[in-house]
């Protein structure tokens, strides 16, 4: 496979692809960030509302609605509601598919940051379908929501990836990673990482856009999801959150490179580390407005966006 | 593993083709837009196995996009509601029919007639590179200028179809601020 995914003699390969069965690995690693994503929410969540054991709430959670009867709905659209429901578990498992673990990849596309940016507009049709399916009035107006937010974080955060990619010269993930031995490019393109960052919690629904599942609307796009569904659209945008968190590693924060510990390691360790940060920050901002963040989109974000990769774009010609 | 490539090349060929069938086939204003969203999916993944890389990714990523979008809208703007309820997606069959058939016969004779060229030479290493410079490659200064040429037209037709001036926003004596905007914006102006 790689070798027709590698354009031949395009790029150098900067990291070594691993054979298909080793994605069960991605999957469980995925979980297992899922998991602490969740479990971290869930103490936060309970040291807030000054309750006890809230690490525990994952499984809680879990089995309460493995075991929760499935409702439906008059009329519902059964399949795009499911596609909905199920998509982004898998949207988060597809861009793991691209980021390198140190040295080893699954998928060691030429193209993976096209490929990562390409899922993350896939969240688009699987929440609208998720809203859309249910025939239900306030899922849909979580849809709608949703994908008012979308036109306003989305090309802020696709001129975000953009920075990375002409600094390294390269849309392989690998590459981008490679190209930060002297200096992350979290630290010299902060507003595109900034960006990025915020564009991770927009497409996990979650934080300051969660109003399209917000409570002012009975739940918003999950408002009618239960039992199994809502289980699996939840630990979606928990993995959502996840995979955002492990594409920033090779895209900003230079990847495998790190002292003493192996390549895999470190990737892992930033992951949890910008993870865990990502889950408590997203608890600290107040929820954006859907009609008043597209102006913030496209007045602020979008122009500094741009900024920073003229910026970028300009000292990487400078370097020749 | 060429035969596995080959299975997965035309089967996605067959789902690309069935996926644009059933937008004509399924009842609801979501379905086909979905359907057809699929199609385009099916598509840009064929063209990755092409080894256009960039172009199979982005067609997915521009497609998915304008697909959520364009369901939106089809709801939307398809008036009395019907959009929301169980509805055909065809009309003006028989004529549709003929032409469909007429296009794809013609289509498929100029395949199966053409005297094709064989090969000459081999694949460049880079093929999204040659393939830009064989379209864009000495036509690049036109292209550079047609696209803010693009922009001034788009933006232009939106300034002129837009019922609301300056004068509406900011007043008589363009002074006034906040503007007075029916739909409030995020950064206070």
């Amino acid at each position: 496979m790689s070798e027709l995914m590698l354009a031949a003699g395009a790029i150098t390969p900067e990291v070594t692809v691993v054979p298909g069965g080793w994605a069960i690995l991605a999957l469980l690693i995925l979980g297992s960030l899922t998991l602490f994503a969740a479990a971290l929410d869930g103490a936060l969540s309970a040291r807030a509302a000054g309750v006890a054991n809230g690490l525990g709430r994952p499984f809680g959670e879990t089995a309460r609605l493995l075991r929760q009867r499935r409702r439906t709905t008059v009329q519902a659209d059964h399949l795009l509601w499911r596609i909905g429901g199920a998509g982004l578990l898998v949207t988060a498992a597809l861009m793991v598919t691209v980021v390198p673990l140190g040295e080893w990849t699954i998928f060691d596309l030429d193209v993976g940051v096209m490929w990562f940016n390409a899922i993350d507009v896939l969240v688009w049709a699987v929440v609208w379908l998720t809203g859309w399916g249910a025939n239900s009035a306030y899922p849909l107006v979580g849809g709608y929501r949703f994908l008012a937010h979308g036109l306003g974080y989305e090309l802020p955060l696709m001129f975000a990836l953009v920075a990375p990619a002409i600094a390294a010269g390269s849309l392989n993930v690998g590459q981008v990673a490679g190209a930060q031995d002297e200096l992350w490019f979290a630290v010299w393109m902060p507003v595109a990482f900034l960006v990025y960052l915020l564009g991770v919690v927009a497409f996990s629904v979650s934080g300051p856009f969660a109003p399209a599942v917000g409570t002012d609307v009975a739940g918003g796009v999950r408002g009618e999801l239960s039992g199994v569904d809502r289980l699996v659209f939840e630990a979606g945008r928990y993995a959502l959150l996840a995979a955002g968190a492990a594409f920033a590693v090779p895209m900003f924060l230079g990847g495998g490179a790190g002292p003493l510990l192996p390549g895999w390691a470190w990737v892992l360790l930033k992951t949890v580390l910008l993870l865990a940060v990502l889950v408590w920050a997203r608890r600290r901002v107040p929820a954006l407005r859907p009609d008043k963040f597209m102006e913030v989109g496209w007045l602020v974000l979008l122009p500094a966006v741009l900024v920073q990769d003229l910026v970028v774009a300009v000292i990487a010609a400078g370097r020749g | 593993m060429s035969m596995v490539v080959d299975i997965a090349f035309w089967g996605l060929g067959i789902a690309a083709v069935l996926a644009g069938a059933a937008v004509f086939y399924v009842d609801s204003m979501a379905r086909a837009t979905y359907a057809l969203a699929i199609s385009f999916v099916a598509v840009g993944v064929l063209v990755m196995f092409l080894q256009q890389n960039y172009v199979g990714v982005v067609t997915i990523l521009m497609m998915v996009m304008e697909m959520a979008i364009m369901a939106v809208y089809m709801v939307m703007f398809m008036g009395m509601n019907p959009a929301l309820m169980p509805m055909s997606m065809v009309h003006g069959n028989k004529t549709a029919l003929a032409v469909a058939l007429t296009t794809f016969v013609g289509l498929a004779a100029g395949i199966l007639l053409v005297d094709w060229p064989d090969r000459r030479g081999s694949p460049a290493a880079d093929v999204t590179m040659a393939l830009g410079e064989e379209l864009m490659g000495p036509k690049m200064l036109v292209m550079a200028v047609i696209s803010p040429v693009m922009v001034a037209t788009i933006v232009a037709g939106v300034v002129l179809a837009a019922h609301r001036t300056r004068y509406d926003r900011f007043g008589d004596d363009l002074k006034r601020r906040p503007a007075d905007d029916p739909q409030p914006g995020g950064v206070g102006r």
